[in-house]
């Protein structure tokens, strides 16, 4: 705080600066490279391609980075006003016609509220209707009417939908297109605003289905959606530095789920964590677990995700640490777990 | 059949002078008393195979669908599928069995085929979905949900230049819905001059009359002022009813106002045994009153087309 000539106020300056909650708060490390509104511009180069992709939202164009594509294409645009039912039934009803839209809001209102209207109307007729939902997760400090901390727990039980955790820019620019071109109706976890850029480093191309290992360990391996990822990998390097070899499998497609892939690196004598930004209750801990069970392994699985339970306001590094989502407490928990 | 019946609206002319040209004429109304009597013929038969059914309703409805299918749809039967049809959208899932029974008139789905209604391995559920049957373009049944894709239709055709214009029959119990109301407003600031929405006032739903349930009037003021083209009629006069779609089809343009016609209905319409029965979501119809309802029909039917 910079002082003044006269009558500083003394109180003010002794009081520690307040941390407070946003509605769009980044996730982002300081330095972290980032890009920005990569959905935005990757719905915009895919829409340059394919003439039948449109865009829909539910006065959240600015919000979800919708904007971009509503400012390159107004005629291919349409604002349903804040009116998730009507955005998701009519998005089934421009897929009806053979359009591909892509119908934005945050994930609470689409997951909660509209969840009847994406049932019947896009994922039973199997339409290319693809959701995109922002602040998924615990990616946002207001409370429990914009957490959508258990969007994929609504979204697993709903046959033929596709669900996308994506971890960074790299996912998401990589992620559109695919979406697009893939038969039925998706569901896209968004990241807005400046995204971390993290994959890039790892030689690493995102296709929808698919897990990934991007890094090997002998010691404990980590299977992460979303942008747990990034902490996951961040958390691997810390490790490290107790002599603790970390592998991370990234596994951004939530459903169907690459279990072929996530088995082969769980059945071996690793420790082996479940990292996601969501509630440990039907996300990506229960889809590994049931996998897990499925294939008859007798391993032990150890969640790293939100509680059971509606969270705090607040400033989301305050509240990534009080989770157990930061990395540190990551760090912690994994040492606590080898003893 | 028509087959164009997409009209731009003429310049320097009244809505009267309008109808005028496209007069209610004799051999209209009785085609349409024709199919409508078939219809609820059809219904019938289809809810004594199952005994029970959705029959008061179809009744109810049978000249809201002969009109439409039998002088405002532009389709082709042997191609459910043709790109440049309109739209029929059947919000209300359980209307089905008279759906069926229009789609039997049109030639879309075999007569003979109507008698599966509600079995096993049908085409024909109880409640209409559009991955079952042909000519049946949304699944409706959660009530609410069929305006809200009429208006994604309406707009996806409008942007990719077709003149195909999309109905959608909804009932005044699906009012109740937020959702209609949602796609009520987005239809009218979207200007969706291709669209309209019919609604099956009969005053009934689940648990009773609709008065007692949840008040929906005043139902025609509510969409005057939603900016929509708004008509009430008496929708078991098939005479108003070609008029009132007459004056929405002369309304209709690419970007305008999205009409609406409001059809006062009367469940179990043409059959005296029912209209004077206690009003029923669900009516119950004794195995030995089948005949008997066909028999009135027919009676009814052939004494006002003699009179």
């Amino acid at each position: 705080m910079s002082t003044t000539t006269e009558a500083p106020d003394t109180t003010a300056a002794a009081k520690p600066k307040l941390k407070t909650s946003a509605m769009i708060a980044s996730f982002a490390d300081p330095g972290q490279k980032t890009a920005s509104a990569p959905f935005g511009h990757a719905l915009v180069k895919a829409a340059q391609e394919n003439d039948k992709i449109v865009g829909l939202t539910a006065d959240l164009g600015k919000y979800t980075d919708m904007q971009i594509f509503a400012k390159a294409f107004p005629e291919r645009f349409f604002q349903m006003g804040m009116a998730e039912q009507l955005l998701f039934g009519a998005a089934a009803g421009l897929a009806e016609t053979g359009l591909v839209p892509f119908a934005s809001t945050y994930s609470v209102f689409a997951a909660r509220r509209a969840y009847d209207f994406l049932c019947l109307d896009a994922a039973e007729p199997n339409l290319n209707v693809n959701i995109v939902g922002g602040l998924p997760g615990l990616t946002t400090g207001y409370g429990p009417s914009h957490q959508a901390t258990e969007d994929m727990a609504i979204f697993r039980g709903m046959p033929n939908l596709t669900i996308v955790d994506p971890c960074d820019s790299i996912d998401i620019e990589q992620a559109v297109p695919q979406l697009a071109a893939s038969e039925g109706p998706t569901y896209l976890r968004l990241l807005r605003g400046n995204v971390p850029t993290v994959l890039d480093e790892y030689g690493y191309t995102f296709e929808l289905g698919k897990a990934k290992v991007l890094r090997g360990g002998n010691d404990v391996v980590f299977i992460s959606s979303g942008l747990m990822t990034m902490r996951a990998l961040q958390a691997a390097k810390a490790l490290a530095a107790h002599n603790v070899d970390v592998a991370v499998v990234h596994t951004p497609t939530i459903k169907p789920f690459d279990a072929e892939t996530v088995l082969k690196e769980i059945n071996t004598d690793r420790l082996a964590v479940t990292l996601e930004n969501h509630s440990v209750v039907g996300g990506l801990f229960e889809t590994v677990a049931s996998a897990v069970v499925t294939a008859g392994l007798g391993k032990r699985v150890v969640p790293i995700g939100l509680p059971d339970q509606f969270l705090d306001a607040g400033a989301l590094p305050t509240l990534h640490d009080r989770y157990g989502l930061a990395t540190d407490r990551i760090v912690a928990k994994v040492l606590a777990e080898l003893g | 059949m028509p087959t164009d019946t997409v009209q731009d609206t003429p310049q320097g002319q009244t809505l009267q002078e309008q109808i005028l040209q496209t007069a209610v004429t004799p051999e209209r109304v009785e085609k349409i008393s024709a199919a409508a009597y078939r219809i609820r013929h059809h219904a019938l038969n289809m809810g004594e195979v199952q005994g029970q059914g959705y029959v008061g309703q179809a009744l109810g409805a049978a000249d809201m669908l002969a009109t439409v299918y039998g002088d405002q749809l532009n389709f082709r039967a042997e191609d459910p599928h043709w790109e440049a049809r309109d739209r029929f959208l059947l919000s209300t899932g359980h209307y089905a069995i008279g759906h069926y029974a229009a789609l039997a008139e049109a030639g879309i789905v075999p007569v003979e085929e109507l008698e599966t209604y509600g079995s096993d391995d049908s085409r024909l559920p109880m409640s209409g979905m559009s991955t079952y049957t042909p000519g049946m373009e949304i699944s409706g049944g959660s009530l609410g949900h069929g305006l809200t894709i009429a208006v994604g239709m309406a707009l996806g055709l409008r942007y990719q230049g077709s003149s195909a214009r999309v109905f959608n029959f909804l009932s005044d119990g699906e009012l109740d819905e937020g959702s209609t109301w949602e796609a009520a407003m987005g239809a009218h600031h979207h200007q969706l001059g291709n669209l309209t929405a019919m609604v099956d006032i009969n005053a009934l739903q689940a648990d009773g009359k609709t008065d007692t349930v949840l008040r929906t009037e005043p139902v025609t003021e509510k969409w005057e002022s939603f900016g929509w083209y708004t008509q009430r009629v008496d929708g078991n006069d098939v005479g108003a009813l070609l008029a009132a779609f007459d004056n929405a089809a002369a309304q209709a343009a690419a970007v305008g106002r999205p009409s609406v016609i409001l059809c006062d209905t009367k469940v179990g319409r043409g059959v005296p045994l029912l209209e004077d029965r206690e009003k029923a979501h669900f009516m119950r119809i004794e195995e030995n009153e089948w005949q008997i309802c066909r028999e009135q029909l027919t009676a009814g039917y052939e004494g006002k087309a003699s009179a």
